[in-house]
């Protein structure tokens, strides 16, 4: 009956949660999969085909090419963002966070397995819309090392970032604000469908604050190898995002907020 | 017997300024079933959630098995299985998927035949490839002992476990808190029913307001409790207790149509028999007579009383 006191990581806790939450996804495969495919050859018919026809190649990449890193990005932030706090908030909406709280796992662990499977439903997704992009569009891979590792990266930090918002919100509203007013508007405004050296000086200048400018640049430059800020400014930006989101986890758990009385 | 839980001075006050517990010590002894009886709102959730890791506690200490319950999470929580008192469940899963889920977050390697052997006591084993937001209410309390029990806990604590319980589960559910306590697990669970603490637990703990009142056996609680309320309702109303009836301390409510008489159960004589042949003898005639066991707040104001 002893459970062992010196055992101090509950892998079978971490895979539990990783296989629920693995297991929601595949229950809603078609929310999880078909919609984004479906969007992203939406995407190709407008911008690609009736609109990229008409446009000039971008940086010596045909325009259709050149919005397909911007898509993928576009979705590893959403669905990131989507999975994450969505895995945390509905425990609590429910009530089931309760055994979760009395369970003997430590909330490093609780982030590993939300975060990992989260992260592993937004790269799987991500793969599957370049290779439906490649239906469309001439895709090619340059720089494969750093496409993977700004993947891994962008999927791991996003996920965070939803765990965080999962963890704060108080209510669905809450949970769809972020996502909706704040990452869309500057994915579309960082650069998902045009170089941001096409743009007036002042609004290229406005467009530097944008975070997501670094993150989406340095992944486009992993398939073309063009780049308007540099791959190196690109991979710091993404770490600090990723060292910002872990250092308010911290912070979060640390105090218990929102999750414990 | 060594106890398994030792409660030392614990305090929660919540962010509203409320304060749930008040310096609560309570010790609970290995292998014994344990009611924790008091009225709603008076820090029994509140108690549980804190040894379990739910509410974290203002003041005080907890240590499980000799594991204090902040510093050795892992050790105490592993101990414990909780069944709360909400039904909240997922409503996709299946009740295999949910049971299995529930033994590997607390820790325990996969074991199919533990689980198959916990659904077919509970009655869930036909059950097992259902969704649950299919199952009916009792059938979900079923599932979440099921949770609970998932990962062969020394300790089983059962909040509230019969509040909306309907008779054949509450019957299982007693045969089953009685199997595990033969198989030597520890057994908390709190109610606001007097009679049902009185036939399951081995001891009592009182608790009001946030304060534990009394720690007893049971048997030597209800010796205390026992106090009994007899109403007589009266087929004619009466405008005062007439003198012959002095003797007995009775009161005269519901404009003069009922009488109420308190007894101690205990008591060699209760009066009850004499004072219906009087009432017979003085010809005052009654439609119906009912008695019942004294309140839990009126039980409250005696051993309050009794202790000060």
């Amino acid at each position: 009956m002893m459970a062992d006191n010196r055992v101090n990581f509950n892998a079978h806790g971490v895979w539990a949660i990783y296989r629920f939450e693995m297991a929601r996804a595949l229950r809603t495969v078609l929310q999880s999969l078909v919609t984004p495919v479906i969007t992203t050859s939406l995407y190709f018919v407008v911008f690609g085909a009736a609109i990229g026809s008409r446009m000039t190649e971008v940086d010596g990449v045909s325009y259709g090419a050149f919005i397909v890193p911007g898509l993928v990005m576009l979705a590893l932030f959403t669905q990131s963002i989507f999975n994450a706090s969505f895995g945390i908030f509905f425990p609590k909406f429910t009530g089931t966070i309760y055994e979760l709280l009395s369970a003997p796992i430590s909330y490093l662990e609780i982030v590993l397995a939300y975060v990992g499977a989260a992260a592993t439903k937004s790269i799987v997704l991500g793969v599957i819309i370049m290779l439906t992009a490649s239906l469309f569009v001439p895709v090619t891979i340059q720089h494969p090392v750093s496409m993977v590792a700004f993947l891994l990266l962008t999927a791991v930090t996003f996920s965070l970032f939803g765990f965080i918002i999962g963890i704060w919100s108080k209510g669905f509203e809450q949970l769809q604000f972020i996502p909706m007013l704040v990452v869309t508007p500057l994915t579309f405004l960082g650069g998902a469908f045009y170089s941001i050296d096409m743009l007036p000086s002042f609004w290229r200048t406005v467009t530097l604050f944008n975070p997501v400018v670094y993150l989406i640049d340095g992944f486009r430059w992993s398939f073309y190898g063009t780049s308007d800020v540099g791959v190196v400014v690109s991979l710091v930006a993404t770490l600090g995002f990723l060292l910002a989101c872990l250092v308010v986890v911290a912070w979060t758990f640390a105090t218990g907020f929102r999750l414990k009385d | 017997m060594a106890s398994i839980i030792s409660i030392d001075r614990l305090g929660k006050t919540y962010a509203s300024g409320f304060s749930a517990l008040k310096q609560v010590s309570l010790d609970i002894e290995r292998g014994e079933i344990f009611a924790l009886l008091g009225p709603n709102g008076a820090g029994k959730t509140t108690l549980i959630s804190i040894v379990c890791g739910i509410v974290t506690a203002s003041e005080g200490s907890v240590t499980v098995d000799g594991f204090d319950i902040g510093r050795d999470y892992r050790a105490t929580r592993s101990r414990i299985g909780l069944v709360p008192q909400e039904l909240t469940t997922d409503a996709f899963e299946t009740v295999w998927a949910t049971v299995s889920f529930s033994r590997g977050l607390f820790g325990r390697a996969p074991n199919p035949a533990y689980i198959e052997k916990v659904l077919r006591e509970l009655s869930l084993w036909d059950k097992r490839n259902s969704r649950l937001r299919t199952l009916s209410g009792g059938m979900k309390r079923r599932v979440m002992i099921a949770k609970a029990l998932s990962h062969e806990p020394d300790i089983l604590f059962l909040d509230e476990p019969t509040a909306g319980v309907d008779v054949s589960l509450r019957r299982d559910m007693w045969n089953l808190v009685r199997e595990m306590r033969a198989s030597g697990v520890t057994i908390i669970l709190t109610t606001h029913y007097i009679e049902e603490a009185e036939d399951m637990a081995d001891r009592i703990g009182v608790i009001n307001k946030g304060e534990l009142i009394v720690v007893e056996q049971t048997a030597e609680l209800m010796a205390k409790m026992g106090r009994k309320c007899l109403t007589l309702y009266l087929a004619e109303p009466m405008s005062s207790i007439p003198g012959a009836l002095e003797d007995w301390k009775l009161s005269l409510n519901a404009d003069g149509y009922e009488l109420e008489y308190t007894f101690d159960v205990n008591d060699e004589r209760t009066g009850v028999p004499s004072l219906l042949r009087r009432m017979s003898d003085l010809g005052i005639a009654f439609r119906d007579l009912h008695t019942r066991q004294s309140s839990l707040e009126e039980i409250f104001v005696s051993l309050v009383r009794e202790g000060s």
